[in-house]
């Protein structure tokens, strides 16, 4: 079995700062860290591997700076690694995003399953994995928690839903998304560590994987980021004053103007 | 400073860290309140392959580098040396089948130990024979069947969690210390049992425990080496055990000494950080330089013994004296400097400072391992190339 799983390189949230005068993100200097969610997708593609001894490969759209943390990813656990990258890949929406995750997808060929995070720390949306799913029309499964069995070319997983679980069978090849409750990330291995110093991470650009400049990067994108900014800070708040039987009383009255008692 | 590790030791360091850190700081007030075996943590540092280190390539391990354990323990101990101690006594189990085993018993044992999936011990002590190892009371009979094993042993690290142990008893009274054999015993074997778990000052995630033999038969391949080199096998084992608990003291020093610098910068008194008194800045300072005098002291002896040396007893006594010295008095000046905040249970210098005396009692106590360092001083007449 095949499996591979998407990587997102994404800036470590304790240090994220917005340029006043921009309103865009300062990534300059900031450290990068892997998507919180994506090490909980290769994790579970190692799992996999441990019990149905698959192949993982790991695939990032990025700059060339996510060969670290593609490196880290065999490290870890993976097999090979390859780094999306090209300077037409810049200003990419979900919808470009996707695409070209796709593409690199559809030239690895042999897969059954692709596992992404249930969203990114800075992007956001959760559209990736179901977008890629959508573009290689096979099926897809979001906020998977457990995965139950793989057999005779089937997946069934559990997933979580706003009141409860869901037991779902699916044939394969399909993509899923995990959320954190799946499991929990190892550390990474001497082993691991070793090979990943001399691993060879390949880097596909647009050529490589048969895209249109059209379909991909900026001039691929549907939406652009017009402006990031923090919504103004209003104090609501109304601080009671005096002993506590006023600021009681004075509550109770609060309440019952609101109607709420 | 710089000791010239090689990439794959700045790796394995880095990972030893990153585990301490991620793996170990959170737990180890509750570890050590609860006195719970960290099997949790053994885990994670038998996937990260840390146990591999010790164990040569042909056995599933990595190599087996004196420096890269104690590089590991160094790093384990900076935050909890009862973690580390649980870690380096599978080492110390290790070593004897290392050291002696012949090949059936390196492919029986050693792979599962590499893995880290069965612990080793190694079991020498005896309510009678403590520095007096000579003394053990413990018996090994040789019957058709095999050997009939009969005692106890006393403070045992790793005693219960452990499934391989090395054991130390005797086969021919009459032969005084050429009577003592070594054995490998696996836990479920009938006839051994556990005793008393000792509830200690500090390393107390750490399980000490005696071991009980009762008739406990052994199958005669069992045996390590030969009849009669049961001493033969412990000293030589200790001797290649001791930088390891050289780097725990190392450890428990260095650790020391960055939570005194935190938090003398941080406390302010007569309106200054602690860190600008000079009382305090000539403690931490002669803090360091023990600190880094012990650390150039272990890692050389560590890589003498890399190097192939033959016989290392008084470099590896000199490296276990001096460490678990320094441990002490760095841990102690580090709690007095850090005044009632050093002494709480909130802060993790009280707990240094109570693991630290066991560096200076186990594997040789200091004053045995002077006279040992005397005696071969005596026999080199104190020259040196
Ligand atoms: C602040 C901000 C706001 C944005 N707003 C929008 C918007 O409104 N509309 C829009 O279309 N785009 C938007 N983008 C751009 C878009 O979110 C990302 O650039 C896009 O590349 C991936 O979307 P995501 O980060 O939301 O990923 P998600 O869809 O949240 O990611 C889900 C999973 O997909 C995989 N994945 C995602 N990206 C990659 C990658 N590059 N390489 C490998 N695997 C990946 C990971 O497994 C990830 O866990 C915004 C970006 C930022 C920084
Ligand atoms: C937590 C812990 C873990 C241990 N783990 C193991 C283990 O895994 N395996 C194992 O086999 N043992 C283990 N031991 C035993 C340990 O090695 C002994 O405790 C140690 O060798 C000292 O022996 P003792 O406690 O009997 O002290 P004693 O021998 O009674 O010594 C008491 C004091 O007298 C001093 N003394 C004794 N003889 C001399 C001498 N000739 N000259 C000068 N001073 C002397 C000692 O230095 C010491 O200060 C462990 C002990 C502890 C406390």
């Amino acid at each position: 079995m095949n499996i591979i799983v998407c990587l997102k390189q994404v800036p470590s949230t304790t240090e994220v700062k917005i340029d006043p005068k921009t309103n865009t993100l300062i990534r300059q200097g900031i450290k990068s860290i892997v998507n919180p969610l994506d090490s909980y997708a290769l994790e579970e593609s190692v799992r996999l591997k441990e019990r149905y001894g698959s192949r993982v490969t790991a695939i990032s759209m990025g700059p060339p700076q996510a060969t670290e943390m593609l490196r880290d990813a065999i490290s870890s656990g993976a097999d090979d690694a390859i780094l999306l990258s090209d300077i037409a890949f810049a200003g990419s929406d979900t919808l470009a995003t996707s695409t070209t995750l796709a593409k690199a997808i559809v030239k690895i060929k042999n897969y059954d399953l692709v596992i992404c995070g249930r969203q990114t720390l800075d992007g956001d949306t959760g559209q990736v994995g179901p977008e890629i799913a959508e573009m290689l029309g096979i099926p897809f499964i979001a906020y998977v928690n457990k995965i139950e069995e793989i057999a005779n070319g089937k997946l069934r997983v559990q997933r979580m839903v706003e009141d409860g679980y869901e037991t779902i069978e699916t044939s394969l090849p399909a993509v899923i998304t995990v959320v954190k409750e799946i499991n929990v990330p190892r550390m990474p291995s001497l082993r691991g560590l070793t090979k990943a110093k001399s691993a060879q991470i390949p880097t596909w650009t647009t050529q490589e994987i048969n895209a249109e400049k059209e379909t991909v990067g900026q001039a691929g994108s549907a939406t652009w980021v017009v402006k990031v900014f923090y919504p103004q800070r209003v104090q609501l708040a109304e601080m009671l004053k005096g002993d506590p039987e006023t600021q009681a009383k004075a509550l109770v009255e609060k309440l019952r103007e609101a109607k709420l008692i | 400073m710089e000791y010239f590790l090689t990439e794959q030791q700045k790796t394995l360091k880095s990972l030893a860290r990153r585990i301490a850190e991620e793996k170990v700081l959170p737990v180890r007030a509750e570890l050590d309140e609860k006195e719970e075996f960290p099997w949790e943590i053994i885990k994670t540092l038998a996937d990260s392959d840390l146990f591999r280190i010790f164990v040569p390539e042909q056995y599933d391990g990595m190599g087996s580098s004196s420096l890269d354990l104690c590089l590991v323990v160094e790093e384990l101990s900076k935050v909890c040396s009862g973690v580390a101690v649980s870690y380096a006594a599978t080492a110390l189990g290790a070593y004897a089948i290392l050291l002696y085993g012949n090949e059936e018993q390196k492919q029986k044992y050693l792979p599962a130990i590499a893995a880290g999936k069965r612990l080793a011990a190694f079991g020498l002590t005896e309510p009678t024979a403590g520095s007096d190892v000579s003394n053990i009371k413990t018996t090994a009979e040789k019957t058709p069947e095999g050997y009939v094993l009969n005692g106890t042993k006393q403070f045992i690290t790793n005693g219960g969690e452990a499934e391989i142990y090395t054991i130390i008893a005797v086969t021919d009274k009459s032969k005084g210390a050429r009577g003592a054999s070594a054995f490998i015993v696996e836990k479920g074997t009938p006839g051994f049992t556990f005793g008393k778990k000792e509830k200690k000052m500090g390393i107390r995630s750490s399980s000490t425990r005696e071991l009980i033999f009762r008739n406990c038969l052994i199958p005669a391949e069992n045996i390590l080496s030969k009849e009669g080199m049961g001493f033969v096998v412990s000293m030589r084992v200790l001797d290649h055990s001791r930088p390891g608990i050289s780097a725990q003291a190392l450890g428990i020093a260095q650790g020391a000494l960055e939570a005194a610098v935190d938090y003398t910068r941080q406390r302010v008194q007569f309106d200054q950080p602690l860190i600008s008194l000079p009382v305090v800045q000539y403690k931490l300072a002669e803090m360091a330089m023990q600190v880094e005098a012990a650390r150039a002291l272990v890692y050389s002896v560590a890589k003498t013994i890399d190097s192939g040396a033959k016989n290392f007893t008084e470099e590896s006594a000199m490296a276990k004296v001096f460490a678990s010295d320094v441990a002490m008095r760095v841990t102690t000046d580090a709690v007095q400097i850090c005044g009632g905040a050093g002494y709480m249970r909130d802060y993790p210098l009280e707990k240094m400072m109570r693991d630290a005396k066991i560096t200076q009692i186990y594997e040789g106590s200091n004053e045995v391992l002077h006279s040992a360092i005397a005696m071969e001083l005596r026999k080199r007449k104190g020259r040196r190339e």
